[in-house]
C-alpha cells in the first residue's frame, strides 16, 4: 500500500491538531489543579474558580474538545479523500 | 432489519425510545398514584425493581439473536448518539451514582478527582483510540492487541488483564445491585445478589453486544430522569431556581460561610461545636489510655477491667432500689466486653480513631489540599494529580468502555459517538457536585441547631435502617443538634435526597430503580467482555478457529454463565472496599493495555517484543505496587513517595511505555504488512486498502 503525498500531510494534520487538543486537555487539568490553592482566591459566579473548574469547567472543555476533533476530522476526510462511502 | 437502511433505522429507534421514555413517565405516574391509594412503601418498591428488571429482560428477548456480529458487535450498526447513551450506562455504574456526590459531601473538592477522571478520559478515547479501533473493526481489545503486534503472546496478555481488570470492576458492580435490592426490598444481601444476577443474564445471554446495547440505551434513560429529579427539586427549594448546576454557587458560598460560624468558637453555634469535640477528644484519649494499659498490662489487665465491670452489675442489682435502665447497660458492657487481648486492641482503636476523627474542625468544602501543614498538603495536591490521571488513562483502557466503539457504523460516527458519550455522562457529573453542595447545605444549616425533639423524619427513617448511613446522638446532652454529633455514611446522600426534598417515595423508588440501572448495565457490559474474552480470543482465535458459528455462541454463552455465577459468588463474600476495587480496575486497565494500544497506533516500530515487554512489566509493577501496600493483603510495606495504592497505575502507565520503547528498539522492526495494517487504522479509507474487518 503506498501512501502519497496528500496521504501523509492528512496524518500530520491530525497529529497536529491531537497534540494541540491534548495540551489544552492537559492545562485545563493539570495544570489547574497543581496551582489549585495559588487560584482559590479568584471568583467566577460564586464559586472559588479552581473548584469551578474542576466540577465543572474543566467538564466543559472535555466536551468542547472531543466535539471540535469530530467535526475537524470528519471535515477533513472529505478535504483528503479518505472518508468512508455514505450509508 | 437487513433491508432496512440506516438513516430509516435511526428514526425508528428515536421513535421507539420516545415511546418508551413517555411509557416509563406514565408507569411514574401510576405508582405515585398508587402511593397515594395508601399500598405500603415496601411493595411500592418491589413494583419499581420487578418491572425495570423485567423491562430488561424483555428488551433481552426481543432482541435474541444467533448472528456472531450481533452477538459481539451488535451487528456494527448502532448510531453514534445512541452508542453515547449506551456507553454512558456502560460507564456510569453504582459508585458514580450512588458513591460519587456521597464522596464529593464529605470530602470537597479533593473528591472531584473522580469527576475530572471520569469524565477528562474520554479526551484520550477520542483523540487516541476510538476511530483507529473502529476502523480496524474487529471484536475485542486483544484482537488488536493480537493482529498489530502478531502471535497468540500479546493476545494473550491483553486477555488476562482483560480479565483482571474486568473481574474486580465487576465485583464491585454486583455488590452494587445486592446492596439496593436488599435495601429496597427487604431480601438478604446474597440473594438480592442473585436476584439482580438474573436479570443481568437473561439480556446479555441471549443477545450477546446487541441486547446489552439496547437495555443499556433503555438504563441510560431511568438512571439520568431518576438522578434529575430530586436535585432540581432540592436546587428549587433552597434557591427557588430549576438549574441546580448554576444555582448552587450561591448555595457555596453560604455552606461556607456557616463552615466559618461553626469552626468558631466564639460564636453560639461554634461554641457548641468545640464543647462536643472536646468530649470527642476525652473518649479518644481514655480509648488510648486503655490501649496503653492494655500494653503493658496484658491478659490481666483485661480481666482486672471486665471484673470491675462485672461488679459494678452486682453492685447495682444489690442495690436497694434497683435502677433497670443502669442494670441493662452494665450488662450490655460485659456483654460486649472484648474477649482477649487482639479483640480488645480493634475494639479500641476503632474507637479512638473514630473519636479522633470528630475532634478536628470542619474542612472547608471549596478548599482543594486542605491539610495542617505544607506537606501534608503537597502530598494531598500529588495524590489527587495522580489519581486524577490513573482514572483518565484507565477510562481508554477499560475494554468494555473501548469495544462499545466497535458496535458504530463508521469511523465517522465512532468520533461523533464519543461525544456523545461523553455528552451523557457529562449531564450526571456535573449535577453530582451540586447534589453534594445542596445536601451539606440542608445539613449545615436545617439540621444542625435544631431540636433533638423535632427531626426531620428522614433522618430517623435512615437511623434505623442502617446506624453505617445515617447516625445522630445527643453527645453533649444539650437537646440541638451539633454537627460533630452527626455521622453520615457517603452513600446516604443520594439514597435520601428525595427524602430531604420532601419528596413522595415513588421518587426514592425511582432513584432506587436508578442505582439498580446504574450498576445493571455496567455489569452487563463487563460480563460480556469477559465471556468474549474467553469464547472469541482464547477459543476461537487460539483453540479451535474452524469453529462453526452455533459452537462459538453456545461456548460464549455457557461463559457467561460461569464468570457471573463466579463473579457473584466472590461478591458475597464482601471483598474490600468498593472504591479501592474501582480504582484498581483502572490503575490495572492503564498500567496493562494503554501503553500497547497507543503506540501501536502512533508509532509503526513498536513490535511484539516490546509490546510483551510493555505489558508484562507494566502490569506486573502496578499488580506489585498494591500487593504490597494496600492494607487488605496484610503487608503494607511503606509507600514509594507517598503514592496511595489506588493509584498504583502512576507506576505501572510509565514503566509500560518505558517496556514498548526498549523491548521494540532492541528487536527488529515489524514487517511490512504490520506497517501496513498501522496505515489502514490511520485512514477511514484509503484505495487499494487491506481488510482487517472480522466477517
Amino acid at each position: 500500500m503506498q501512501l502519497t503525498e496528500k496521504h501523509k500531510e492528512y496524518w500530520q494534520k491530525n497529529l497536529r491538531l491531537t497534540g494541540i487538543l491534548l495540551a489544552i486537555w492537559f492545562v485545563a487539568t493539570f495544570v489547574i489543579g497543581w496551582f489549585a490553592r495559588d487560584l482559590q482566591s479568584i471568583t467566577i459566579l460564586g464559586f472559588p474558580f479552581p473548584f469551578y473548574m474542576a466540577a465543572q469547567g474543566s467538564l466543559i472543555i472535555y466536551v468542547v474538545i472531543i466535539w471540535y476533533y469530530a467535526h475537524t476530522m470528519n471535515k477533513m476526510d472529505r478535504e483528503y479523500g479518505v472518508h468512508e462511502g455514505d450509508d | 432489519m437487513a433491508t432496512q437502511s440506516q438513516s430509516q433505522f435511526y428514526a425508528s429507534l428515536k421513535k421507539y425510545y420516545s415511546f418508551y421514555t413517555g411509557g416509563f413517565v406514565a408507569f411514574v405516574i401510576i405508582v405515585a398514584i398508587l402511593e397515594q391509594m395508601g399500598v405500603p412503601n415496601k411493595i411500592l418498591g418491589y413494583i419499581f425493581l420487578a418491572a425495570t428488571v423485567a423491562l430488561y429482560a424483555g428488551i433481552g428477548i426481543m432482541s435474541k439473536t444467533a448472528d456472531v456480529s450481533e452477538y459481539y458487535v451488535a451487528g456494527r450498526r448502532v448510531p453514534a448518539l445512541f452508542n453515547g447513551m449506551a456507553t454512558g450506562a456502560d460507564w456510569m455504574s453504582a459508585a458514580s451514582f450512588i458513591g460519587m456526590a456521597g464522596t464529593l459531601y464529605l470530602s470537597g473538592y479533593d473528591g472531584l478527582a473522580f469527576v475530572l477522571g471520569w469524565t477528562g478520559g474520554y479526551c484520550l478515547v477520542a483523540l487516541l483510540l476510538a476511530p483507529y479501533l473502529r476502523k480496524f473493526g474487529q471484536f475485542t481489545i486483544p484482537d488488536f492487541l493480537g493482529a498489530r503486534y502478531g502471535g497468540n503472546i500479546p493476545r494473550s496478555i491483553g486477555v488476562f488483564a482483560a480479565i483482571l481488570c474486568s473481574f474486580t470492576y465487576v465485583i464491585a458492580q454486583i455488590y452494587g445491585v445486592g446492596l439496593i435490592t436488599s435495601r429496597f426490598t427487604g431480601l438478604e444481601f446474597s440473594i438480592g445478589v442473585f436476584a439482580g444476577l438474573a436479570g443481568i443474564l437473561v439480556c446479555s445471554f441471549l443477545g450477546g453486544m446487541k441486547a446489552v446495547t439496547w437495555t443499556q440505551v433503555a438504563q441510560y434513560i431511568i438512571l439520568i430522569v431518576a438522578y434529575m429529579i430530586p436535585v432540581v427539586w432540592l436546587s428549587v427549594k433552597h434557591t427557588n431556581i430549576p438549574v441546580p448546576q448554576v444555582a448552587y454557587g450561591y448555595v457555596l458560598e453560604k455552606v461556607t460561610e456557616r463552615e466559618k460560624v461553626l469552626n468558631d468558637a466564639s460564636t453560639p453555634d461554634g461554641a457548641r461545636e468545640a464543647e462536643v469535640r472536646a468530649i470527642f477528644k476525652q473518649r479518644q484519649e481514655a480509648a488510648e489510655g486503655k490501649l496503653k494499659a492494655l500494653e503493658t498490662g496484658g491478659a490481666a489487665y483485661l480481666a482486672e477491667e471486665k471484673t470491675k465491670l462485672e461488679k459494678t452489675v452486682s453492685n447495682l442489682k444489690a442495690s436497694s432500689a434497683p435502677d433497670t435502665k443502669a442494670i441493662e447497660a452494665a450488662e450490655k458492657a460485659v456483654a460486649g466486653y472484648p474477649a482477649d487481648e487482639a479483640a480488645a486492641k480493634k475494639a479500641w482503636t476503632g474507637a479512638a480513631n473514630a473519636a479522633k476523627a470528630k475532634t478536628a474542625p470542619i474542612a472547608a468544602h471549596a478548599e482543594p489540599f486542605a491539610g495542617k501543614d505544607e506537606a501534608t498538603r503537597d502530598n494531598k495536591r500529588k495524590n489527587f494529580l495522580a489519581l486524577v490521571l490513573c482514572l483518565m488513562v484507565g477510562t481508554a483502557a477499560l475494554p468494555h468502555i473501548l469495544m462499545r466503539y466497535y458496535t458504530t457504523p463508521s469511523v465517522k460516527e465512532a468520533r461523533q459517538s464519543v461525544f456523545w458519550s461523553l455528552f451523557f455522562i457529562f449531564l450526571l457529573y456535573f449535577t453530582a457536585p451540586a447534589l453534594a453542595v445542596l445536601a451539606k447545605f440542608d445539613v449545615y444549616t436545617l439540621l444542625v441547631g435544631s431540636n433533638f425533639s423535632e427531626l426531620p423524619s428522614w433522618v430517623g427513617a435512615w437511623a434505623t435502617v442502617d446506624k453505617t448511613l445515617m447516625s445522630i446522638t445527643d453527645i453533649n446532652m444539650d437537646g440541638i443538634v451539633q454537627l460533630a454529633e452527626i455521622t453520615i455514611g457517603g452513600d446516604l446522600i443520594v439514597l435520601a435526597t428525595p427524602e430531604i426534598a420532601g419528596l413522595p417515595y415513588v421518587i426514592t423508588g425511582l432513584v432506587a430503580a436508578g442505582g439498580l440501572a446504574a450498576a445493571l448495565s455496567t455489569a452487563d457490559g463487563l460480563l460480556l467482555t469477559i465471556a468474549n474474552a474467553l469464547s472469541h480470543d482464547v477459543y476461537y482465535k487460539m483453540i479451535d478457529p474452524h469453529a462453526p458459528t452455533t459452537r462459538r455462541l453456545a461456548i460464549s454463552k455457557g461463559l457467561l454463565l460461569v464468570v457471573a455465577v463466579l463473579a457473584a459468588y466472590v461478591t458475597s463474600l464482601k471483598p474490600g472496599d468498593i472504591l479501592f476495587l474501582v480504582g484498581a480496575a483502572f490503575s490495572l486497565a492503564a498500567s496493562a493495555f494503554f501503553p500497547a494500544l497507543a503506540l501501536g497506533i502512533f508509532w509503526k516500530r513498536a513490535n511484539k517484543f516490546g509490546a510483551i515487554l510493555g505489558m508484562t512489566s507494566g502490569l506486573g509493577i502496578c499488580m506489585y505496587y498494591m500487593y504490597m501496600t494496600y492494607p487488605f493483603f496484610g503487608v503494607n510495606a511503606p509507600l514509594w513517595w507517598g503514592m496511595n495504592p489506588i493509584s498504583a497505575g502512576i507506576f505501572g502507565m510509565p514503566v509500560g511505555i518505558i517496556g514498548v520503547v526498549v523491548g521494540s528498539l532492541l528487536t527488529a522492526a515489524p514487517g511490512k504488512d504490520i506497517q501496513d495494517m498501522v496505515d489502514h487504522v490511520r485512514y477511514p479509507s484509503l484505495e487499494s486498502d487491506i481488510d482487517t474487518r472480522a466477517s
